[in-house]
């Protein structure tokens, strides 16, 4: 008896992209649309201060806090700076930490987490208790009390991020390696006498690498928020910044007069990271059915 | 299961967090030391300090000892429930976390209720209804959910519902049980949503692959109904994970609240923290964060518990045994 409509994932990631695809090899249209927004961010990412009709820390204090205007498409911000100019430069600290944390992350999760499956024995217990230990921690409330004792900023806040994610990601990174081990190719590799390290680096890596690059889109997404959340409790970047967190937490007392200066910012985060959540899951998908 | 392989199974649990929340502990009391400078001057916050008064505060906290015997005097204090005093108006710290707790309290269960009341039903609905356009717009609205921060959420929540329609309070905390449903109710939608996704991932998910098992088509086959087999078996099992995965939503509706509170200005335990986060309130954010590590700790010792009530087959870890 054959139950099976398809391969099903049970895993976190959903099925949006899988279900959306119908045949596999078409791009689905809501990736399209993510992908359309992610390449607008990295372009203000890279050109903010050229595109932005003002310059993003340009005061004016006369003007005060001002609703959308024809000068000011999404209004002025209480010192009279343009709040949209401040959402496009925003954008490069928006995707510059997240991009640091993700690589950062899987890079040493990649080499924790091939050790931990492929040598095993004393290494595997010691990486796994250490990923359970931070696993049983409130990690984002840490991430908050140590970031604001040590101060820092920005990096601080990249540092702390990078090791709270290293954790998930090594326990990811290890069942990938797990799954290869006992493979016909590990056991050749083994007879020919390759040393361990290249059968690691050169034959197991190569075949989880698809698997790690979706998680590290979906880790780039999560990051992007948490950074947010730090920056919108004023951690993380210093005052003054064009940082959408730190624009929402500034902005949200003029909710009355300019409403835009808090949701432009707002729906910024959201945008951004749903665009690059949903590649992220439409990655998996892709990798993950083969 | 006798009911005294349960007792043995959770005192065995509890002897194993308590080597955790020792470290834990001294993780916490380590966080003097981490604030740059001199730890005394990082006592007395942003107060002007005499030579005289970092003296005493030397003496108060006995800096001058090595470092695991001031440890060790700290961990004593607090476990007879002494976390010190606040260095802002030297309250005691235990009292300001107590006069906090019922509002972060009550946000959380409100906040939890909302996103297992909506996750949990629309997880099962898009699975049931898998590749229609319901299961996509629920997944689209899962991927949402995980991708809005609290804050962000909170925001558009006030502005649609507070300023443009008006329908709920912006400020304050409310009088009486009412009152305090009413102005704690776009708090809660918002911390509810900053979970919600993943509640309807992983309910989706074990639902899909519930639905897929041989008892399906053996229960099918046997010609019960479709309501019966989704009800009496599907869900049952496809629920577990969702408890399992508990831990993740308890963190999430901790750093939720946190964010929740700053944005709706509610004065909870979140809102004690960041402010004592800001002005380097050092024992106040040791006991905050012992507090919520311990009650984090504890959860997951309860969510192992419940599991093994929950599915029979794992009787107290004795399968990986």
């Amino acid at each position: 008896m054959k139950l099976e409509e398809g391969p099903v994932s049970p895993s976190i990631p959903s099925g949006l992209a899988a279900d959306a695809t119908g045949r596999a090899g078409r791009i689905p249209l809501t990736v399209w649309i993510a992908m359309a927004f992610v390449l607008g961010a990295i372009v203000c990412a890279a050109f903010g201060p050229q595109i932005a009709p003002y310059p993003a820390n340009e005061q004016n204090l006369l003007l005060g806090d001002t609703p959308p205007s024809a000068e000011h498409w999404a209004g002025t911000d209480l010192l009279g700076r343009d709040v949209l100019s401040r959402t496009i430069v925003g954008a490069r600290t928006a995707l510059v930490g997240p991009a640091i944390v993700a690589a950062g992350a899987f890079a040493i999760a990649t080499i924790l987490g091939l050790t931990a499956g492929y040598i095993g024995g004393a290494a595997d217990s010691a990486v796994m208790r250490w990923v359970d230990f931070m696993f049983a921690l409130p990690g984002p409330l840490i991430a908050i009390v140590i970031v604001g004792v040590v101060g820092g900023g920005f990096w601080t806040a990249v540092v702390v991020l990078v090791v709270l994610f290293t954790a998930p990601d090594t326990r990811i990174v290890r069942s990938a390696v797990l799954e290869q081990r006992p493979l016909p190719y590990i056991e050749a590799a083994r007879t020919l006498g390759i040393p361990r390290t290249r059968i690691m680096f050169r034959h197991i890596l190569p075949n989880v690498l698809p698997i790690i690059a979706a998680y590290v889109v979906l880790d780039f997404a999560f990051a992007l928020v948490s950074l947010a959340g730090l920056s919108f409790l004023g951690l993380g970047v210093s005052p003054g910044t064009a940082d959408w967190g730190r624009m929402l937490f500034e902005n949200r007392t003029i909710l009355f007069t300019n409403p835009m200066a808090a949701l432009l910012p707002a729906a910024a985060i959201v945008i951004t990271a749903g665009s690059i959540n949903i590649i992220g899951d439409w990655t998996y998908e892709r990798m993950s059915v083969r | 299961m006798s009911s005294g392989s349960l007792g043995a199974y959770v005192l065995r649990r509890l002897l194993v967090a308590i080597p955790l929340i020792l470290l834990i502990s001294l993780g916490v009391f380590a966080l003097v030391n981490l604030a740059p400078g001199d730890p005394a001057r990082a006592l007395v916050g942003s107060r002007q300090a005499s030579p005289e008064t970092l003296a005493a505060i030397r003496e108060q906290y006995n800096l001058d000892d090595p470092f695991v015997v001031q440890y060790l005097i700290w961990l004593r204090q607090a476990l007879t429930g002494d976390l010190g005093r606040s260095i802002q108006g030297s309250q005691l710290v235990t009292t300001m976390i107590w006069q906090r707790l019922p509002l972060t309290l009550f946000l959380g269960l409100y906040g939890s209720l909302v996103a297992l009341g909506i996750g949990i039903p629309l997880g099962i609905l898009a699975a049931l209804k898998r590749g229609s356009e319901v299961d996509r717009g629920v997944v689209t609205l899962g991927v949402f959910g995980v991708s809005a921060p609290a804050f962000a959420t909170g925001i558009f929540l006030l502005y649609v519902f507070g300023v443009i329609l008006g329908w709920f309070p912006i400020f304050g905390q409310g009088e009486g049980f009412v009152g305090r449903v009413w102005h704690l109710t776009l708090p809660a939608v918002a911390l509810g949503i900053s979970v919600l996704g993943l509640v309807i991932k992983i309910t989706r998910a074990s639902m899909l692959e519930e639905l897929q098992k041989d008892y399906v088509a053996f229960a099918r086959a046997r010609g019960l109904g479709r309501r019966r087999i989704t009800v009496s078996y599907v869900l049952r099992n496809a629920l577990i994970p969702v408890v399992t995965a508990a831990g993740l939503i308890v963190v999430g509706l901790l750093t939720g609240a946190v964010l929740v509170e700053v944005t709706f200005g509610l004065p909870g335990l979140g809102m004690l923290l960041v402010s004592a986060v800001t002005q380097r309130d050092i024992p106040v954010i040791q006991g905050i964060v012992l507090v919520l590590a311990i009650f984090v700790v504890l959860m997951h010792v309860a969510i192992d518990v419940l599991y093994t009530l929950i599915d029979p087959r794992i009787r107290f870890g004795r399968v990986e045994a």
